[in-house]
């Protein structure tokens, strides 16, 4: 195989104009990152679309077994504080997206504060999310062995079963309160690089990447809030 | 009748439809030696006339668009005729026949249960009147067990909270052999048991005397035979060595330490009450594994007690 | 996983960019948190090595305990453990990370002419991640070991008799009472190291080709790498899920795969295997690839159908999803489920076979060299027709009845997965050796070594076909006295097979300490990864390469350009063989061949095509 246009690996060289700090020494162009970045991180939503799949066909084997259960141990969940969540998730991911936008144009600091904002919503999620477990530790609504109903919402006793519900919904849940702290960790990091200067017009990849990551987070209560809470 | 394999790959044919599979079997056997011998053939003949020389260099390659079509489809045409013979064996064999008799396999660590229409349960042997059209209706009381005769071809998970059922026709007469084709634990190979296919006569005699002891066995002696057939010494030696449970000798008539619990007299009463219900009372150091439940007659119980008290 | 990559070599390496990777940075530190691709799949290499070695004697024990019938050297529960962990070890911890992490990370960037794979930093965390996971599995190993199976299934597995002493679910279970919870974790982990080399080789083919490395001329390893890498982007976090469930099931009793709660204990083995069918694609895709490239390399010609044996490759990644009821024929599927099962399994033959047509008809007219690479890939192309074959026989629905769960199966897929496989992972060691470590190796024990692998692993596992059809079941601690002649033989055969692997590590071990220096191009090969210095430069081309044709069109190649390297090698041997064996201070003889001109348009035109 023949080679040419000799190029020395000289990118640690300060004067080399094409290649700016911020482009990985193993990159030929900015495009070339960015191309690669957004792909791998495309790849890696798909894993976590599909990491969550097997919950979502546990819920469906176990709804189309016992339909009354799931009908009668959804009406025990909390339907305002899923749907404050909700609000609160689907705000978050539209300043996540107006944080990228801000990166976009070089606004360093609207892109903080729309971090901040996004980060803040996060943990309103979360601290939402604690008072709904804790309400249903209270009840006995836990899953696996746990599950041992008492106080519950109206005056019927939950039909056999409801085990299985708390299961899917506290595996549900719970996988998915992890992604938000997880995200909540990416949001924080990304927020102090930006703080630091790291990005620019020409080089937001990161806030870009998390923001994506972001989406997901919400799309994935998207499905499990009328999942779990509505039907 | 012995289990020798009449052919060198596989066991006796005692059942209906077993033939058509052998059949199957044999047809894609020498179909997979002759393509076998057709590839790996022209594989070696291909390193040997083509070695590298000097000088002499690879041709280039053509472009054989067609060749690749052609090795594409035919086996294509092939698969589907493989796909569709092999169905159709396979739904002819699984179809229970009107009328069939039922018979309830149930499998449970480690040891097969079966239950006749009359209701007389038996383990670790299954009496079937040749020619008769069956249907075995399998369950499992703990963990995945599979009830599978090789003589019969016939194979079919047994799953706990689910029945499934297996259908066939016992064709020859004789001894085969039942194993469990699912991996069940630590005794999951000795969790065998026998079918015996025999004449109308025979197998009504069988049913009669499933509850009864066999003339001039004593008590004990039927209750040792009882005790083999029930899968027990998969898990409780009589010689004083630890298996998965404890060993049974020597305990009828002496003090036994329980699990969370006072010390308990190994009498006629604990004996039938460690059959039946095995959690009762837990031998201390033995709470790692559990026996499940075993279903006997009166006199059968009898029996075994009557055994288990001869083990000094 | 975009920030800037720096490791100690790559400062270092700013003194002579040209030096050797292996000697650029040195010191422990220099390999703990080096970003080099290279480095990191030698730690790969090293790491499913040992496991290869570990899994290996569990085998040996497995085999030898079946010597006689009843107990020869263990008790039934030690068996249980010894084959659970022989699989999980084997599948986990060797062959799944094999090819892909640890010879891909090594050959991928530099076959597609890149300075790295796209995330470097990612990269190395793959590597801690499968670490991580495999010390869960060692902490299971010592505290019990497991005995389910690799398969893990449900309830057996779920349904803990030690429940409520040290976990807080409810009333004892009936399954095992081995250390499952530890090895379901160990098994979740490292499918995250699967699932994020996998991300990072899709990024890498995507965006990291050299200019003039198009879709036709990327090698057939690349595209067999490819194709794994889309189903453990899409097939491990399923499993990753299904493991989490059955460890929460065991742990608090979720009540999902039990059945005596409610719960579906057929869900399991379904959510199982249809993430681990496409994983045993994981398995034995990637060694289809490397046998293409032995295949093209020691025969000298281009590869025939070259697109079709690409395309098979991504076919059998896309069947991979859409067969894996065919594991639970006998559990009590419905038949319709069944039929649909049955065709779309029989479908798996046609890529096979395709591969297959190709690989002998691309001999046909080479010409071909029967160095050790290439024995592996004969036998490559023997053991895994046969394996092939078999399948035959487990597809067909009235067959597999009888066959399902006996030895027949573990032939079967020993056939394709050592028999492929392992066959492959060794090829490929044997023909990049070279290129990794820069030393060569003795070619008279490479193939003793081959030949008795060979030999053993035939002995070991025909006799197991027999075993089968003839009723014997799998996972059996004790068997029938009929069965013990079968046994012996095949427990012999192992021993061939165990005696074998370890003239293989003799051979890879005198060649570290002894070998002979590698030139550029031992094998005299038109593949880009032969024409950089034995071992690479850092980044691991002197200049960024222009390719110009495909990694199998010999045809443009000149005669000079193949044979300076086995000249080199020629002449290194002869020096091997005189009074000085080694030769540190001979500069290496690293400048690619500029004989062939640059075929400017045609690189140029590769260049647009990867912009447009």
């Amino acid at each position: 195989m023949s080679t040419e246009a000799a190029s020395p690996h000289d990118e640690h060289e300060g004067d080399h104009h094409a290649h700016p700090k911020w482009l990985a020494h193993h990159f030929e162009t900015p495009a070339q990152q960015f191309d690669a970045d957004k792909l791998g991180m495309w790849a890696f939503l798909v894993q976590e679309l599909l990491f969550f799949s097997g919950l979502f066909v546990a819920y469906g084997v176990f709804r189309s077994w016992y339909p009354q259960t799931f009908i009668a141990c959804s009406h025990q969940l909390d339907k305002i504080m899923g749907g404050t969540n909700t609000v609160v998730l689907l705000f978050s991911s539209l300043t996540a997206a107006l944080a990228v936008r801000s990166a976009q144009v070089g606004n360093k600091k609207a892109t903080g504060r729309f971090l901040l904002i996004t980060i803040a919503c996060a943990c309103a999620f979360l601290v939402i999310k604690y008072f709904e477990y804790s309400h249903k530790i209270h009840s006995g609504l836990l899953p696996g062995y746990w599950y041992a109903p008492h106080d519950i919402h109206g005056d019927k006793p939950l039909p056999p079963n409801g085990h299985a519900f708390f299961s899917i919904y506290f595996m549900m849940t719970g996988v998915h309160g992890i992604h938000v702290a997880v995200g909540i960790g990416v949001l924080l990091w990304i927020w102090a690089r930006n703080r630091r200067g790291d990005f620019s017009k020409e080089y937001f990849t990161p806030v870009d990447l998390v923001a994506l990551y972001w989406h997901l987070v919400d799309l994935v209560w998207i499905y499990l809030f009328p999942l779990l809470y509505l039907i | 009748m012995r289990l020798d394999p009449p052919t060198f790959q596989l066991p006796i044919q005692a059942a209906e439809g077993a033939a058509e599979i052998d059949g199957l079997y044999y047809f894609v056997y020498w179909f997979s030696v002759i393509f076998f011998v057709a590839i790996v053939g022209a594989m070696f003949y291909f390193v040997w006339a083509y070695r590298r020389r000097k000088g002499v260099k690879a041709e280039p390659t053509k472009d054989l668009t067609k060749l690749e079509l052609f090795w594409t489809i035919t086996p294509l045409i092939f698969i589907t005729y493989l796909f569709h013979v092999s169905f159709a064996v396979y739904i002819k064999n699984s179809t229970v026949a009107e009328g069939a008799m039922e018979i309830r396999v149930r499998g449970k660590k480690w040891a097969w249960e079966f239950e006749y229409p009359t209701g007389s349960r038996e383990p670790g042997v299954l009496y079937l009147p040749v020619g008769k059209p069956t249907k075995l209706i399998l369950s499992s009381e703990d963990v995945l067990h599979s009830f599978y005769v090789p003589a019969f071809r016939a194979k079919r998970d047994a799953v706990p909270g689910v029945y499934s059922h297996i259908a066939l026709t016992p064709t020859v007469k004789g001894e085969y052999q039942v194993f469990c084709a699912e991996y069940c634990g630590t005794s999951h190979s000795g969790m065998l048991a026998k079918v015996y296919v025999v004449s109308e006569e025979e197998y009504a005699k069988h049913l009669d005397d499933i509850d009864k002891p066999p003339p001039g066995q004593t008590p004990a002696e039927w209750g040792k035979t009882l005790f083999e057939k029930s899968g027990c010494p998969t898990c409780h030696s009589r010689d004083g060595s630890r298996l998965v449970g404890p060993s049974l000798k020597g305990v009828a008539g002496t003090m036994q330490p329980i699990a969370g619990g006072p010390p308990a007299m190994a009498d006629e009463n604990y004996l039938r009450e460690s059959i039946l219900r095995p959690q009762a009372k837990i031998v201390e150091g033995y709470t790692q594994q559990q026996m499940p439940p075993f279903v006997f007659k009166e006199p059968q119980l009898d029996a075994m007690i009557a055994y288990l008290k001869t083990l000094k | 996983m975009a920030t800037v990559a720096t490791s100690p070599e790559h400062h270092d390496a700013h003194g002579d960019p040209n030096a050797s990777f292996l000697d650029v940075a040195k010191g422990p530190m220099s390999w703990i948190v080096t970003l080099d691709h290279k480095r990191i799949g030698i730690m790969y290499l090293i790491s499913v090595t040992v496991a290869f070695a570990l899994g290996g004697i569990f085998a040996l024990l497995v085999r030898a305990e079946l010597f006689t019938a009843g107990k020869t050297l263990m008790d039934a529960d030690t068996y249980n453990r010894m084959f659970s962990l022989h699989g999980v070890v084997m599948v986990f911890l060797f062959i799944i990370p094999s090819i892909p992490a640890a010879m891909g990370n090594i050959i991928l960037p530099i076959q597609l002419g890149a300075k790295d794979v796209a995330f470097p930093r990612l990269n190395l965390m793959s590597l801690y991640i499968y670490i991580f996971g495999a010390c869960f599995g060692l902490y299971s190993m010592v505290h019990g070991g497991v005995d389910t199976g690799w398969t893990f299934y449900t309830p057996y597995s779920s349904s803990d008799p030690a429940c409520g002493q040290l976990t807080p679910c409810g009333p004892p279970g009936v399954g095992s009472p081995s250390a499952v919870i530890p090895m379901t974790l160990s098994a979740f982990i490292m499918g995250f190291s699967s699932i994020l080399t996998g991300v990072n080789f899709l990024a890498t083919i995507h965006k990291m080709r050299a200019p003039g490395i198009t879709w036709r001329r990327l090698s057939l390893f690349t595209w067999s790498l490819y194709a794994t890498s889309v189903i453990q982007i899409l097939a491990t976090p399923v499993l990753a899920i299904t493991l989490l469930l059955l460890t929460m099931e065991r742990f608090a009793g979720l009540g999902i795969f039990d059945a005596r709660r409610g719960g579906d204990p057929g869900l399991f083995p379904h959510c199982v295997w249809f993430s681990s069918h496409p994983a045993v694609y994981i398995m034995i895709v990637p060694g289809m690839g490397v046998v293409s490239e032995l295949i093209g390399t020691f025969s000298r010609r281009d590869i025939v159908g070259y697109m079709f044996i690409a395309m098979s490759s991504l076919g059998l990644a896309l069947l991979g999803f859409l067969v894996w009821g065919h594991h639970l024929f006998v559990a009590g599927m419905s038949e319709y489920a069944t039929m649909v099962f049955s065709a779309l399994t029989f479908l798996v033959a046609i890529p096979s076979g395709v591969k297959i047509f190709n690989w002998v008809a691309t001999l046909y007219k080479g010409s071909i060299s029967l160095q050790t690479p290439m024995l592996w890939a004969l036998g490559f192309i023997f053991l895994f027709t046969i394996g092939g074959l078999t399948g035959l026989f487990l597809g067909m629905l009235a067959v597999d009845v009888h066959l399902h769960d006996t030895y027949f199966v573990v032939a079967h897929f020993h056939y394709v997965m050592v028999g492929g496989t392992v066959m492959g992972f060794f090829g490929g060691l044997q023909d990049w050796w070279p290129k990794f470590t820069g030393k060569m190796y003795d070619e008279k024990k490479g193939v003793a070594g081959w030949a008795l692998v060979f030999l053993g692993f035939n002995v070991t596992f025909l006799t197991q076909f027999v075993l089968g059809s003839r009723g014997m079941p799998r996972r059996y601690y004790d068997y029938l006295p009929e069965f013990q002649q079968l046994h012996q033989i095949s427990t012999v055969g192992s021993w061939i097979l165990g005696l074998g692997f370890l003239i293989l590590f003799w051979n890879f071990a005198e060649s570290l300490m002894k070998g002979p220096r590698a030139p550029r191009n031992p094998w005299g090969s038109a593949a880009l990864e032969w024409q950089t210095p034995s071992p690479p430069p850092l980044f691991n081309f002197v200049k960024d390469p222009v390719v110009n044709r495909g990694p199998y069109e010999y045809h443009l190649a000149t005669d000079a350009e193949l044979d300076e390297g086995m000249a080199d090698l020629d002449a290194e041997l002869a020096k091997a063989n005189g009074a000085d064996p080694v030769k540190k201070t001979e500069p290496a003889k690293s400048e690619p061949a500029e004989k062939a001109e640059p075929a400017k348009s045609k690189g140029d035109e590769g260049d647009d095509e990867e912009k447009s």
